[in-house]
């Protein structure tokens, strides 16, 4: 028997108006993991997380969230996950602490609010009004919320935008925390790093579907190749260099005296490099291994032209 | 030694997932309470639904500025703010809260909690009739305090007082659900402020010219102020006729305001 994933989405169609917010997207996330949708603005990040929550209807393709349809058995899933909406979902005149609490009373069984509160480190604005929270704290107040009725399955939608970086660390410590214990995360962002980080599985999506799909280091690891970098005395027989390294590496100088090999840099390349450079009497300076980032990933397949 | 991160960290296992919602009567409690301390927290509201109808009661009772007919004018007043009472929570106060909650994604975001949407209005509900009965306590004693001696069936009171505010609920809501939240705030403060001339409030709509009266006799809180002031004031049995124009009223604007409500 196959374990069913807490999400499967296939083919999703889902318009407004004319405009197609997402287009044949597929999307699996595995039981117990930490996934990240990375996108573009207007990729359609939210729009999926918002049909999986069961907040959209789809116009095509299907939608199964713990097994369950999200529109149809909306009442029995519920309970379920845990939602962080991108912002907003408190009452302005809240106080913080009692907003928390109140979300737990919804749930039988909840985390302490208190500790909540002292892990996010909203204990200074326990009783300041929603209204008056900085944009951090009103992020990690709806962070809380999502997390308070022990779901097995969150949405954090861009749960650290806007965050300052201890704030940012916290709430990644917290997500590292849901997923030791059990809990399925589904968040978007468009950092990076947050993604690098975090995630056990990234999808890239843009123009409405998936793009790709791996973990950070598969990603990183496939398409283009990684490259080794040095600098030595300019003129080096670069064709003797190539005959050295394996066929499908490729060597360049490219200023004088810069030398740049690309393909795939394992260490019996780096080795072969350091022996011709014996060989031939050269020092090479500067040796530096450049592995692809995801955000070159990201950029390569969602290309770099600014989008509104 | 460092060991900030291990002293606040969860111990292992705070977050096994254990999911489920919490029995509904203590949800709707809950969410009852919360909206009802909202309500009592925000100072245009109070402004609204507690300062200026005492203020009308004490100010129109004591100064003759309106001629209110024969009798006491605390006793044709009474009824007639109690009506504005009703008003002014079950419509204005609710349509704004009720829009700027929506504006806000509170709405939205509590349709992701366990929290059905059916018992989120039933906390409304029971909220508005909490407010209303602190109004309608405060509100009497202030008129008993100016000399207002009441008549009449309690039941018919009550009766009136409840489709009243179905009435007042679901136009409220149908504006709060359709309008962005800043013509709602304009157009409920309005709405108020109309009705309270030309809705038998505090001017007896005999003073109006007939067509006009005939019109205005139609409307929710004409009939809420002349059946209040038919029991409290003349001592009369069930009010039917106006009893029958708030039913209507009642579920012409609660089943649009079921249709048209948009939750984003």
């Amino acid at each position: 028997m196959r374990i069913e994933p807490a999400v499967e989405v296939t083919g999703l169609v889902k318009r407004y108006g004319t405009r197609t917010a997402v287009d044949g997207m597929d999307l699996t996330v595995p039981r117990g993991s930490v996934t990240a949708v990375l996108g573009p603005n207007g990729a359609g990040k939210t729009t999926t997380v918002e049909v999986c929550e069961g907040y959209r209807r789809p116009d095509g393709g299907s939608v199964r969230v713990l097994g369950l349809d999200p529109v149809t058995q909306g009442a029995e899933l519920r309970p379920r996950i845990g939602v962080m909406l991108q912002s907003g979902g408190v009452y302005p005149g809240a106080r913080a602490a009692e907003m928390l609490r109140h979300a737990a009373t919804l749930y039988a069984d909840p985390v302490a609010p208190e500790l909540l509160i002292g892990r996010l480190g909203l204990e200074a604005c326990g009783r300041t009004p929603y209204r008056r929270l900085s944009g951090g704290q009103q992020q990690r107040l709806a962070l809380a919320m999502a997390v308070v009725g022990r779901p097995e399955l969150v949405f954090l939608d861009e749960p650290t935008a806007g965050l300052d970086p201890q704030a940012r660390h916290a709430t990644w410590d917290l997500v590292r925390e849901l997923r030791a214990d059990g809990v399925t995360v589904v968040l978007t962002t468009h950092y990076m790093d947050e993604a690098e980080q975090l995630a056990d599985n990234v999808v890239i999506i843009d123009r409405g579907r998936a793009i790709a799909e791996g973990t950070p280091e598969e990603l990183c690891r496939g398409g283009a190749e990684n490259t080794l970098r040095f600098t030595g005395r300019p003129g080096l027989d670069v064709a003797s260099l190539l005959n050295a390294l394996p066929a499908d590496a490729l060597a360049a100088e490219l200023t004088p005296g810069n030398y740049r090999i690309e393909g795939k840099i394992d260490p019996q390349l780096l080795a072969t490099v350091t022996s011709w450079c014996a060989q031939h009497g050269v020092l090479p300076d500067r040796l530096s291994v450049e592995r692809r980032t995801l955000e070159d990933v990201f950029l390569e397949l969602t290309g770099k032209e600014l989008r509104a | 030694m460092s060991t900030a991160t291990t002293d606040t960290a969860f111990a292992q296992g705070a977050f096994t997932p254990r999911p489920g919602a919490a029995p509904l009567p203590r949800m709707i409690r809950a969410q009852a309470l919360l909206e009802t301390r909202m309500l009592l927290r925000n100072g245009e509201q109070l402004l609204l639904t507690v300062v200026i109808p005492a203020l009308l009661l004490v100010l129109f009772s004591a100064v003759d500025i309106v001629d209110t007919g024969a009798g006491r004018s605390v006793d044709f007043l009474t009824p007639g703010i109690l009506a504005l009472a009703v008003l002014s929570t079950a419509f204005t106060g609710q349509a704004i809260a009720t829009g700027f909650e929506r504006r806000y994604g509170v709405l939205k975001r509590l349709g992701a909690s366990p929290l059905p949407r059916w018992a989120l209005m039933t906390a409304k509900t029971c909220s508005v009739l909490v407010t209303e009965a602190l109004q309608v306590v405060l509100l009497t004693l202030i008129a008993l305090a100016l000399g207002w001696s009441p008549h009449g069936d309690p039941l018919a009171i009550v009766l009136l007082l409840l489709l009243g505010t179905a009435a007042f609920s679901g136009l409220g809501l149908l504006m709060a659900g359709t309008l962005k939240a800043e013509a709602t705030l304009a157009a409920a403060n309005l709405v108020f402020l109309l009705l309270l001339v030309g809705g038998g409030v505090i001017v007896p709509l005999d003073k109006f010219s007939g067509g006009v009266q005939d019109v205005l006799r139609l409307l929710p809180v004409s009939a809420l102020s002349d059946g209040l002031r038919d029991v409290l004031q003349h001592g009369a049995g069930m009010p039917w006729g106006d009893l029958g124009i708030l039913a209507v009223w009642a579920v012409v604007g609660l089943a649009a305001a079921g249709r048209w409500f948009r939750w984003e």
